[in-house]
């Protein structure tokens, strides 16, 4: 246990700055963000590919594939593609290796009263 | 000559009965969804009682406005490709609400954007400036959305003069104002859910009717619509139909797909329905929720646009009142005659009323629980009973407000405006947000400074812009005062605002390590985040 704060009266309030510091939190916290932040940063930069090429790669982006489906409406469709698979790989990741553990220090802060 | 061709065989009482069935359905909702709003909980947040699937379609509810029904279908009809690219750029932004803001936000607010940025901050000047952008994007979100209600009206009704259409406008004002009143949060959220259900559903039908016409094959589908636009046709499939003439008009494109991307997690009416959800797991749930649903609708508004290119034609949809924004109503007549339109119209204003109520109901409660309990009383109302009636009363202002600015707006650009409120919503609110939630340093001057900093550079920039005079089709027409050469402001307002958030924290002395403790250990664990209510 991390928290040392365990009282169940609701007046105490939790050592937020302890909490923080715990080896827990940090764990939680590098977790939440070594996933959030480089997962944005590649989303960003794939859509910003995919606008720039729109913008300024017409021939690129109208080379026909099949039929009548250009480059363009594939790599549209492609970050549709990206956007659901991203959603289910942190949705994946939340419930494996964020849940438990914000799970486990919201109990230790709020007593065992759930 | 009244109306274009395919119009002719509207049948405006169809249409008008077919929507008072859903007015009559959803205020019964609404009237009993009021009988257990009681509290302040009740009003803003639904009691934080709905579940994460319920949430996420009235999010999509929320979010798919007449914009993206009637104007990204429009937008692909006769620009083509390049209506297309609005539909991803609106899609990909929500997975910036999903990883970075939806969760952290539910955990560490009540009811407002303003309680996420004052809880480690100077109350008073925090929560003015959060309501003061709040107040500002759903301005220019409603009139985007009542300006449309006239242009729909004109196409479906039949109604083509001034007054009656502003007779219309002021009736579904009256309406959203009936739903936001009686039902609050919670009877909001039930006309969301309704009107989504039933606008995927009716986008989803016309999709599989598209397509069973040319044999389950897009690429037939596009080679329809190329070949029914003669010479020009083949410009349809290619990106540059609408932006590409210029460069500037390029980065104008740039310009936009910025706010579009940033925009969304920014928007007050999106930050409040996290709220009424029990914990943030279940915002995660809506969100992902929301953006299987609104993905899949915006692949259907593909083909929808590309349909009503092939079947209507480009020609036909750009001649016929309302321009492109009947596309979508031209080709429902074509495909299923006057059964179809009166369904498809009577979804048109069911999306409107809904997205108007919701913003109705963001915008009071960001003024009742910012500016009133926690600014003019200090915080001290002991009666919350008190703070819902200030709610009430400001939802009915703001109706009022949203009805009288829609009768002036009728005519304007929809899709300008819709972009301008995203542009505002990136520049004055995702910094701050982002900030707040993750940088420790980050303080009151900081937070007014990209606040105020961020809304006053966009909107000084759109008011010098191309598209209020000097343009191609400017707000005011015979004057022309522009020297920014964009329509979109974003490519410069938003690092602009994360800059001056930037500027504004380091420049002041106040730092706030103790109580970024508590909000980072709160919003990452949840702990001590607002419970649900139970009845």
């Amino acid at each position: 246990m991390s928290s040392t704060d365990q009282e169940p009266t609701p007046t105490t309030a939790p050592d937020w700055a302890t909490i923080q510091n715990s080896a827990e939190f940090r764990q939680l916290r590098k977790r939440l963000r070594g996933f959030v932040f480089p997962m944005t940063v590649a989303f960003l930069v794939w859509y910003l590919l995919y606008v720039l090429l729109s913008a300024y790669a017409h021939d690129f982006m109208s080379t026909k594939v099949v039929g009548n489906i250009n480059i363009g409406l594939i790599f549209g469709l492609l970050q549709f593609v990206s956007t659901f698979l991203i959603t289910s790989l942190y949705v994946r990741h939340a419930n494996r290796h964020l849940d438990p553990v914000a799970d486990k220090i919201r109990a230790d802060i709020e007593g065992d009263d759930k | 000559m009244n109306l274009a061709q395919g119009i002719e065989g509207s049948n405006p009482a169809l249409n008008i009965g077919i929507f008072t069935l859903f007015v009559v359905i959803t205020l019964v909702i609404v009237f009993r969804a009021s009988r257990s709003s009681r509290t302040a909980a009740d009003y803003y947040a639904a009691g934080h009682a709905f579940t994460g699937p319920q949430n996420g379609i009235a999010i999509s509810g929320d979010y798919l406005s007449a914009a993206s029904f009637l104007g990204i279908a429009g937008a692909i009809a006769v620009a083509g490709y390049d209506g297309f690219l609005y539909s991803i750029g609106f899609l990909v932004a929500w997975l910036i609400a999903l990883l970075l803001v939806a969760e952290l936000l539910r955990n560490t607010g009540k009811y407002t954007m303003g309680d996420v940025l004052s809880f480690r901050m100077r109350q008073r000047p925090v929560r003015a400036a959060a309501a003061v952008s709040t107040l500002a994007v759903s301005f220019f979100y409603l009139l985007a959305q009542m300006a449309g209600a006239g242009g729909l009206v004109a196409l479906l009704l039949g109604i083509e003069n001034r007054a009656g259409q502003s007779l219309v406008i002021a009736v579904v004002g009256a309406i959203m104002i009936v739903y936001v009143i009686i039902g609050g949060m919670r009877g909001t959220t039930w006309v969301q859910i309704i009107k989504a259900t039933l606008l995927i559903i009716g986008a989803g039908v016309i999709t599989l009717w598209v397509l069973g016409k040319f044999g389950f094959n897009l690429s037939s589908v596009l080679g329809g619509a190329v070949e029914r636009a003669g010479d020009a046709g083949s410009r349809l499939l290619e990106p540059g139909g609408r932006y590409g003439a210029s460069e500037t008009t390029k980065i104008d494109f740039v310009s936009l797909s910025l706010a579009l991307v940033l925009g969304t997690a920014g928007l007050p009416h999106v930050l409040m329905r996290f709220y009424t959800v029990p914990t943030a797991k279940d915002a995660r749930r809506s969100v992902v929720w929301a953006i299987w649903l609104i993905g899949l609708f915006y692949l259907f508004s593909l083909v929808l646009g590309y349909g009503a290119g092939a079947l209507v034609g480009a020609d036909v949809i750009a001649a016929a009142p309302g321009g492109e924004n009947s596309a979508a109503p031209l080709l429902a007549f074509e495909l299923g005659g006057t059964v179809l339109l009166g369904i498809i119209a009577a979804v048109a204003f069911a999306t409107i009323l809904a997205v108007v109520a919701g913003l109705t109901i963001t915008a009071s409660a960001s003024f009742a629980h910012d500016v009133y309990a926690n600014i003019i009383k200090k915080g001290t109302v002991d009666d919350k009973e008190q703070e819902v009636k200030v709610a009430r009363r400001t939802a009915l202002v703001i109706g009022a407000v949203a009805i009288v600015g829609g009768i002036f707006a009728n005519g304007q650009n929809i899709a300008f405006l819709v972009a301008l409120a995203f542009a505002v919503a990136a520049s004055a609110n995702l910094p701050t947000i982002l900030y707040s939630l993750f940088w420790k340093r980050f303080n009151t001057s900081g937070a007014l400074w990209s606040i105020y900093g961020g809304l006053s550079v966009c909107i000084i920039l759109i008011i010098f812009s191309p598209a209020v005079s000097g343009g191609a089709n400017p707000m005011f027409s015979g004057v022309d005062f522009h020297w920014f050469p964009l329509s979109n402001p974003g490519i410069v307002s938003i690092p602009v605002s994360f800059l001056l958030g930037y500027l504004g924290t380091i420049l002041s002395k106040e730092r706030n390590e103790a109580k970024f403790a508590e909000m980072e250990v709160r919003s990452l664990t949840g702990a001590h985040a607002e419970k649900a209510t139970s009845h």
